[in-house]
């Protein structure tokens, strides 16, 4: 049953960015002012940190996605703002697979998203390789959802282990529709955007209009690689993706993807990893190019990094740059490692695969390095501390 | 029987690198060592009772595959984390 939207006031006290990286995770936090920033960490050094979310439901609750390359993959919860944290007792895990049978294993949990507004303790969890776990009881146990993860469709979907990215295939952009808590979307590298309206239960495709250029079919119904997916909070159907294959966007009752970065600059490409959208405009939103040519450097183009951002849902791009390195600097922004606070202006902070953290406070106007010399940064997520 | 622990996996046992544990396979010395630190058995072997790719397991001096190696009270366990990483 769909509920209205409230509105989001903007925020005016301090943020807090949850920064995570291939050797820990870090807290930065802010004054009111945004101006200055406070380190505490790193937490869980030596950890491969894929993901660090606040629960928005009760702003202290941390959760976070870690392994090391050598032990297995699990969840730690905080309910003390990254004071002390707890392990699941029961983290994410495919079911044992029947005799005979290879059996899937969780390599890396890589998303984590809170459940909706009238669930408190309902978590979701997307892994590597490709699955879907939810909890209820705020990350301390996680169970599969079986409607996706033992969907007699699930391997054709996914194009099998083999395909996807370097470090495995990776389900992410867990999204829940706030007017409905049984409306969700996924993404899937490789894979595509799906959609469940009934809990998890059951799952379409939703990739009409969007490429996959390298099948024989450059419009197939599943197997694309959206490397980002976005929802926006207050206009819910409206949905926009950075794909392999472009910047989209989709008005939900259209059903089809209108590819939006054709007018991004011919020299630039519209290829990236991460997406970031306005809190309260929902035609106002922020992507990282990369180079996505020849044998896909995935690098800034040009070594020149930018910001694009349109202001009309994709009509027209407009390049920040200004504070960035002008040249040679040949780092990339992952797909979770771009985000923006709830700030008027809007805040703008990513982190680089240079271990460098940025920020702008004036919706990239201009944008200040506040941190360098950590690992490779995975994860930017800005949260509210306060109103 | 003594289980040596590596210093991954110290975080679990308190620091303790030798710790104590019941079973007459490898299986059930693992799920009795997970029952006295809980979590560490996930850690070192996957939902599909697969030893994970970069743990290795030693019942005295020789290395166990799977987690039906017969145990004796006797026997020793060794968990080693490779050493590759970067």
């Amino acid at each position: 049953m769909s509920r209205p939207v409230a509105p989001i006031p903007a925020a005016r006290a301090s943020v807090a960015l949850l920064v995570t990286t291939r050797k820990g995770a870090f807290i930065f936090r802010s004054d009111a002012a945004r101006r200055r920033w406070r380190l505490a960490g790193p937490h869980f050094l030596g950890h491969d940190v894929h993901h660090a979310v606040l629960d928005p439901r009760d702003r202290k609750t941390l959760l976070a996605a870690a392994r090391t390359g050598h032990l297995g993959p699990t969840v730690f919860r905080s309910a003390d703002f990254g004071r002390t944290w707890r392990e699941a007792k029961r983290p994410a895990a495919f079911p044992k697979a029947k005799e005979g049978e290879k059996g899937r294993e969780v390599n890396h949990v890589f998303w984590l998203a809170p459940g909706h507004a009238s669930h408190p303790g309902v978590w979701y969890a997307g892994t590597s390789p490709q699955g879907l776990f939810r909890s209820e009881d705020g990350g301390a146990t996680w169970d599969s959802v079986a409607g996706f993860n033992d969907h007699p469709m699930r391997d054709k979907w996914t194009g099998g282990e083999q395909d996807g990215t370097p470090d495995g295939p990776k389900l992410h952009s867990i999204l829940v529709d706030p007017r409905d808590p049984a409306h969700l979307y996924i993404g899937m590298s490789s894979g595509g955007v799906f959609e469940s309206r009934d809990a998890g239960a059951s799952w379409q495709p939703l990739n009409a209009g969007c490429r996959a250029d390298f099948f024989p079919d450059p419009f197939p119904e599943y197997g694309h690689d959206p490397h980002c997916v976005r929802l926006h909070p207050l206009a819910p159907d409206r949905l926009y993706q950075q794909n392999h294959c472009g910047i989209y966007r989709m008005d939900r009752a259209e059903g089809r993807w209108v590819r939006i970065g054709e007018k991004m600059p011919k020299s630039v490409g519209d290829i990236g990893f991460p997406l970031a959208l306005h809190p309260r405009d929902p035609d106002t939103l922020w992507v990282f190019p990369m180079d996505g040519t020849t044998v896909w450097p995935r690098t800034s183009p040009g070594g020149r990094p930018a910001v694009y951002a349109t202001r009309d849902g994709g009509r027209t791009w407009l390049r920040l740059d200004r504070g960035l390195p002008r040249a040679q600097a040949w780092w990339t922004v992952k797909r979770q490692a771009l985000t923006v606070d709830a700030h008027d202006p809007v805040g703008i902070y990513f982190g680089t695969t240079g271990g460098e953290l940025w920020a702008s406070t004036d919706e990239g106007k201009r944008f200040a390095c506040i941190a360098r010399h950590l690992p490779q940064i995975q994860s930017v997520e800005a949260a509210e501390l306060g109103r | 029987m003594n289980v040596r622990v590596p210093s991954n996996l110290a975080d679990y046992t308190k620091d303790a690198r030798v710790v104590e544990a019941k079973g007459g396979t490898l299986g059930e010395a693992l799920e009795d060592l997970d029952r006295r630190y809980p979590g560490i058995r996930f850690r070192i072997v996957s939902e599909q009772d697969r030893i994970r790719r970069h743990i290795k397991i030693f019942v005295n001096q020789d290395q166990a595959r799977d987690l039906g190696a017969p145990l004796s009270p006797n026997d020793e366990i060794l968990i080693v984390a490779a050493l590759s990483g970067g």
